[in-house]
């Protein structure tokens, strides 16, 4: 039985001058990778915001594992996790210190173990001691995805993870992180401005645009509803309102 | 509140002064360079003025008890703007992490550092001056307290303020606490002061801690009733102090803040 592990409804973002998500309402069901697509300033940031509850909506309700965001803060971000490209981590401790501070905070047990293997995972296992000042941009990237699977979270949010990685890197994230869902049922939400990695991840993909769901579905169903040859053009068509 | 949350955090600053000389710098070099200028002057002022023995003890004393509260207000304001360099905020309030607690862990950052601090302090000053501090006797040590209380409670409004406005509002984290310091009869006494100064600075809880202390080098009794006039100001201002941090904290959620401070 597959059931939603993120339900969003009527959710509204206004700020000041722009209304940045307007009424979106969607559910994100256990194991699935959700792929939100968008033009830039489509609301995709605000959105993966507000269900981390950094950003407070103007209106609409957000579920999160079957419970209220608003009143049960604590106890959803402690099985949720997140990263993105524009999130860092301390520079001046090594890898393996900053992980630990993470595992501390999210009180992992065994966080020894559990820190070895998700460098090696993520193949960083000689960064280990490497202080994070001196980690190449695809490096620290691992290293905050390392970050993000350290509580075993039940849904990742990731912002945009690979924008700074290298075709080969990007790949073998994909891939790593597609055999960790298949082995944990783990639930990503996950944003791209790579058309090929968004056809390649999603099983389903939200198209955003200014502040506004245009369509859901697989990504096949989408390049056939919009009748393009696949996703690029498809966005094409729609970011420039074609 | 969650105990292993708060010590992840200071351990996490911890680790950052192992690693980091420059860091360590800052509780050995202002604490040397202060010392030296003023206990210098105060040495020079003594040769003149015959007849006041208790003036040394004053300015020393002040000096080091002064750096006891800047050195707390900046351990909170500095602990959390290593955070944003970092561009690890984010990182932070994605995570259980509450206020309460990145606030609880600040502060016992910032307590330690003052003890550091202190030490070096209180060290150099009986090395150069034959100094010591604890002449003034264990009643400093409530007083003591209250300055790092004081120090909290404007490190927390200054961390509130650099929250909402970014790092354009940094520079509050270097002064703010300076702008108390006229009226709070460190070098002088509240009397000294024009009659509206007086006022706000009887309002300043670092003003009956320095007063006490005058009064305690001066008269060997022990000025109570600062003591109660200091605690009682720091608890309304360290309480303000934490429900505007959260206030501003709220703020920042509406406005949407917390992706873009120092990303
Ligand atoms: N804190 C804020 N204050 C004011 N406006 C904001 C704020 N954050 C986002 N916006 C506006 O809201 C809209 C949506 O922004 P958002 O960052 O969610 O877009 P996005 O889909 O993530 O874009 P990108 O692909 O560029 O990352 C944009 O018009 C943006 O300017
Ligand atoms: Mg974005």
């Amino acid at each position: 039985m597959i059931h939603s592990v993120v339900e969003v409804r009527k959710l509204t973002k206004r700020f000041e001058r722009v209304t940045a998500v307007n009424e979106i309402s969607f559910e994100i069901y256990q194991g699935e990778i959700l792929g939100m697509l968008g033009p830039n300033g489509a609301g995709k940031t605000t959105t993966i915001q507000m269900l981390l509850g950094i950003t407070t909506p103007t209106s609409g309700q957000i579920r999160i594992l079957g419970l209220d965001l608003d009143r049960n803060r604590e106890e959803i971000l402690a099985q949720v996790n997140f990263s993105s490209s524009y999130v860092s981590l301390p520079q001046s401790l090594t890898v393996w210190e900053n992980l630990r501070v993470f595992a501390q905070i999210y009180h992992v047990r065994n966080y020894r173990e559990k820190i070895d293997r998700l460098l090696s995972v993520f193949e960083i296992a000689p960064l280990r001691d490497t202080v994070t000042r001196k980690l190449s941009t695809g490096q620290l990237t691992r290293v905050s995805l390392a970050k993000a699977l350290l509580n075993d979270p039940k849904i990742l949010f990731l912002d945009e993870p690979t924008a700074s990685l290298d075709p080969d890197i990007a790949d073998k994230t994909r891939l790593l992180l597609k055999t960790i869902r298949a082995q944990s049922g783990l639930t990503i939400l996950y944003t791209s401005h790579n058309m090929r990695e968004m056809e390649e991840m999603s099983d389903r993909i939200i198209f955003l645009n200014k502040g506004e769901i245009i369509s859901t579905g697989t990504p096949a169903e989408i390049v056939k509803r919009f009748e393009g040859e696949d996703l690029e053009e498809v966005f094409l068509k729609i970011a420039r309102g074609t | 509140m969650k105990l292993h949350r708060i010590l992840a955090l200071v351990n996490r600053h911890l680790m950052l002064y192992k690693r980091s000389p420059q860091r360590m710098m800052e509780i050995v070099y202002w604490p040397l360079l202060d010392l030296m200028v003023w206990g210098f002057i105060t040495v020079y002022l003594a040769r003149y003025k015959e007849g006041l023995p208790a003036f040394v003890t004053f300015f020393i004393g002040a000096l080091i008890l002064w750096d006891v509260l800047f050195r707390a207000q900046q351990g909170i304001c500095i602990s959390f703007l290593e955070e944003i360099w970092s561009r690890n905020l984010l990182n932070l309030f994605v995570s259980p992490l509450g206020t309460g607690e990145f606030l609880s862990a600040t502060m016992l950052v910032s307590i330690l550092k003052v003890i550091g601090a202190s030490i070096m302090t209180i060290g150099l000053a009986y090395l150069f001056y034959s100094f010591n501090l604890f002449m003034i006797g264990l009643s400093l040590v409530p007083f003591v307290i209250n300055l790092v209380v004081t120090g909290w409670a404007i490190g927390i409004f200054a961390t509130a303020i650099i929250l909402r406005y970014g790092q354009e509002a940094e520079v509050l984290a270097w002064g703010l606490a300076f702008l108390f310091q006229p009226v709070s009869a460190v070098f002088y006494p509240i009397s000294v002061l024009p009659p509206s100064l007086q006022v706000i600075a009887n309002g300043i809880p670092a003003a009956h801690v320095f007063e006490g202390m005058r009064a305690v080098i001066e008269t060997k009794a022990f000025p109570l009733h600062e003591l109660i006039w200091a605690t009682g100001l720091n608890v309304i201002y360290l309480a303000s102090a934490i429900l505007f941090f959260n206030y501003m904290f709220r703020v920042v959620k509406m406005k949407g803040l917390l992706v873009r401070i120092g990303a």
